[in-house]
């Protein structure tokens, strides 16, 4: 297994009670795997994303385990994390308004591992840059490379950001509600450019939604959420058609309804 | 937050000594300010004369007390003329809005982008020295900064329901302005006073430093600090209690300030 | 592009305004300058003649245009009391003013800035609390104060500083040397200030969306800091920085009368006492053109710094 998640949880002690965010969670992925997990917002499944890639804040108390590659990632220095950050792991976020910076030119950021994980030079940089926004489905590469972010659409920046997470053809790609922030018609090809990243580079994708629908429209397997731990597993045709849990059914059910889920998606 | 608790305590408690002591100064003080002593010339701190005597025998507590009064007594005043006329002028710019609102604050703009001092020095300079001056130069430049903040509060304040509410109930705009709305941009105002008392001890202090200030007949800190440097080397006592004096009011000002604006900013 | 046009052409109207004010507030003082260069004694036809020669007896408006013309050309009046062109003047002691300026500004910026990004680095570290506490008092103090401090220290008890003026003319190493004092005096509350200023910026920088994106590259603390939030974070303080520039100033008047250096502050004050207006008046007007392109060069460096406001 490429990715072993086991009994991995978090809790915050500087809040009052303490909260625990994730509650023992475990599961597993294989190489150029595509797994969804599901649940609300608040159910920890941002938290657990996160707390894989080591991004959670300080006050975040971590326990389990997280083997990639054979390796421990929570037990591991910070100086040999940060050698699998971005560079085997990569995450896409759910803003694309704000997770980029402002005063930095798009390809610059899309540049940004090679700067952090390689000596290339710069106009080495550029090249594989160029070839990521290529592959992120973004139109005109050499204008964007160029450009602010402020002056991108959001379709456009989301991409610019998956650009940027895949310039170093990561092993594994987080992407934390990808496509919440989008509308409808830029989700779908949104959804189909990481479909296409899966298929072409074998990257494994760990899906992050609290739309079930976004799940099945790319993942083969889904674990779903709640209050920390997953209540629900399996292929996702199957917890599809059949859920066992009633969460996940009202998950299912709530999805015509799913501006009320969206609010307060970024936490979940 | 208990940080900012202990700011604004701390500030509370050092400004009322500061202030009583001032006070105190306006009608008594353990000497005769101006009496003087040839036997007592350059006297060192001591139990009957605390902070020690200047070069011509004269109690330095005593007329650390008296200047301390004459400065509180100018600062104050200042800070109810500027305050006044910049309440309301900023209070109706704020209700009212259009171009002469528009045309009044690029006014202040103009006038609050210089340093208060030099305009001061300036207006001094044409109406000559002396405590009303002083108060009328100082009182008339700290209108802007008073109005701006106001308005600013008053933007704000004019879109919140309650007004609303009032408007449709028929409550004269008037009182809306001053009964309404005013009674909330108090918090506001208040951190206002806090920068402007400590602008109006700094500006006064340094004008009366520079011989442009006040007359002898009513000595300030800063006109006495003009003194007490000519012997910094043999009474450096006199100099200190006065710089320390200065130092006092304008900290315990700065503090409460600090304290209010941390206490809004948390949003309680 | 646009938008910086008008800007110009607002801080041209300011400046106009300006310059009319200081003309209108020196031409409609009570005391007629001619007694103070005559004397008491003077004839009706004395103060009449000089009235002429000063041109006091033309229309208002007609003396403004004059001495706006005049003034633009580099003409800025004769002082009453040395008779002599203000602009012979002010020259020499403009030299002293902009060294101190000057001085405190890079002592200022070399200060600040690595305190204020060490004190944000480690939130709540002891550096942080240090620089909290001290920068509190130390804005509490006003300039003067600390000039005294400084002269009682370094002069009185240690004995580095001599309290006179050293001149460019007697080696420039030893210039700077001496103004380092004053330029102190000067700097350091508004030092605490670029501080507290900067460590805020960057704690709210810090919290942002898109340092977490850079961390997930697996830039380095520090790397984050200088190559993503730096730039982020120096947009508000680099305005404060420009508009602080009239400030500086301002406190330059106090502390050159305190060290007695020979510049514009000092020179304005000695004006002031002696009524000799033209003087002041071109000091002012001076000032106030400090201030009108200090703002104008705020507004730059932000639209400059900021991409989203910049290409507007």
């Amino acid at each position: 297994m490429m990715l072993e998640v086991e009994n991995l949880s978090v809790v915050f002690r500087d809040r009052r009670p303490p909260l625990t965010a994730v509650d023992g969670v475990s599961f597993q992925m294989g190489e150029g795997e595509l797994l969804g997990l599901a649940g609300e917002s608040g159910s920890g499944k941002s938290r657990t994303a996160h707390a894989i890639l080591g991004l959670l804040p300080a006050a975040a108390e971590v326990s389990g385990g997280v083997r990639f590659q054979g390796r421990d990632l929570l037990t591991m220095s910070s100086v040999e994390r940060r050698q699998v950050q971005g560079k085997d792991i990569s995450i896409v976020f759910q803003e694309p308004m704000t997770s980029l910076n402002p005063t930095m030119r798009v390809g610059r950021q899309v540049e940004d591992a090679l700067r952090v994980h390689t000596k290339m030079a710069a106009p080495e940089r550029k090249t594989r840059a160029l070839e990521a926004m290529e592959l992120a489905g973004l139109p005109d590469p050499e204008r964007v490379y160029r450009a602010w972010p402020h002056e991108l659409s959001g379709g456009m920046r989301q991409r610019a950001m998956i650009a940027s997470a895949l310039v170093l053809r990561p092993r594994l790609l987080i992407a934390d509600e990808p496509t919440t922030a989008l509308d409808v018609t830029v989700q779908a090809k949104i959804l189909d450019t990481l479909r296409e990243i899966n298929r072409k580079e074998g990257t494994a994708i760990l899906l992050i939604s609290h739309d079930l629908l976004v799940i099945r429209n790319l993942c083969t397997r889904v674990a779903v959420m709640k209050d920390g731990r997953i209540v629900e597993s399996g292929p996702v045709d199957q917890v599809f058609q059949s859920p066992r849990e009633d969460y996940t059914k009202l998950l299912i059910a709530s999805r015509p309804t799913r501006k009320k889920l969206q609010g307060g998606g970024s936490h979940g | 937050m208990r940080r900012h608790n202990w700011y604004l305590r701390l500030g509370c408690l050092l400004t009322a000594v500061m202030v009583m002591f001032s006070l105190v100064g306006c009608f008594w003080t353990p000497y005769d300010p101006s009496a003087l002593s040839s036997t007592d010339r350059y006297a060192a701190p001591s139990l009957t004369h605390l902070f020690g005597c200047d070069s011509l025998g004269r109690d330095i507590f005593s007329r650390v007390m008296q200047g301390a009064g004459t400065t509180l007594s100018i600062a104050f005043a200042v800070l109810l003329l500027g305050g006044t006329a910049g309440l309301v002028i900023g209070a109706l710019c704020g209700y009212v809005g259009g171009a002469a609102d528009a045309l009044v604050m690029r006014l202040c703009d103009a006038v609050a982008a210089f340093p208060s001092i030099l305009l001061a020095l300036v207006v001094l300079a044409v109406t000559g020295p002396g405590k009303r001056n002083v108060i009328l130069a100082l009182g008339v430049l700290f209108i802007p900064s008073f109005a701006r903040l106001v308005r600013g509060e008053f933007l704000r304040q004019r879109e919140l329901d309650y007004v609303k509410a009032a408007r449709l109930a028929g409550v004269r705009e008037l009182r809306i302005v001053f009964v309404h709305i005013l009674p909330n941009t108090l918090p506001v105002l208040l951190s206002g006073v806090t920068i402007g008392f400590n602008n109006a001890v700094l500006a006064e202090a340094s004008m009366s430093y520079l011989g442009i200030g006040v007359t002898p007949q009513d000595p300030s800190l800063g006109y006495m600090l003009s003194e007490a440097q000519g012997f910094l080397m043999r009474a450096p006592w006199y100099t200190g209690a006065l710089a320390g004096t200065v130092i006092l009011l304008v900290l315990g000002a700065g503090l409460i300030g600090e304290g209010i604006r941390a206490r809004m900013g948390d949003g309680t | 592009m646009t938008a910086f046009f008008k800007r110009l052409a607002l801080l041209l109207v300011t400046m106009l305004l300006v310059t009319a004010l200081a003309f209108a507030a020196f031409t409609v003082i009570p005391a007629d300058p001619t007694a103070s260069i005559l004397g008491m004694n003077a004839t009706e036809e004395q103060i009449a003649a000089l009235r002429a020669k000063l041109g006091l007896d033309l229309p208002l408006w007609q003396r403004y245009t004059t001495w706006l013309t005049d003034f633009v050309r580099g003409n800025f009046g004769t002082s009453y009391r040395f008779s002599m062109p203000v602009e012979d003047l002010l020259r020499p002691r403009v030299e002293a003013t902009l060294a101190l300026t000057g001085l405190s500004f890079l002592l200022i910026v070399a200060v600040s800035l690595p305190l204020g990004l060490l004190a944000a680095h480690k939130e709540d570290g002891l550096l942080d609390r240090l620089v909290t506490v001290c920068g509190q008092v130390t804005m509490s103090i006003p300039n003067f104060i600390l000039g005294i401090g400084v002269i009682w220290l370094f002069a009185l008890i240690l004995g580095v500083f001599q309290q006179k003026y050293v001149p460019p003319e007697d080696g420039l190493w030893a210039h700077i040397r001496y103004l380092l004092f004053p330029a102190l005096a000067v700097a350091l509350p508004k030092t605490a200030m670029t501080v507290r200023l900067l460590r805020g910026s960057v704690l709210g920088e810090l919290r942002q969306d898109y340092v977490r994106t850079a961390y997930s590259k697996g830039n380095a603390p520090r790397a984050v800091l200088v190559f993503h939030v730096l730039r982020n974070a120096m947009i508000p303080v680099v305005t404060f920085l420009a508009m602080t520039i009239p400030d500086i100033m301002a406190a330059s008047i106090v502390i050159e009368q305190l060290f007695g250096i020979p510049g514009l502050g000092q020179m304005l004050i000695s004006s002031i006492g002696n009524r000799d207006y033209p003087v002041v008046q071109a000091i002012v007007v001076i000032a106030a053109f400090v201030v009108v392109a200090c703002s104008f060069l705020a507004d730059l460096l932000y639209r400059l710094m900021d991409p989203r406001i910049g290409g507007r």
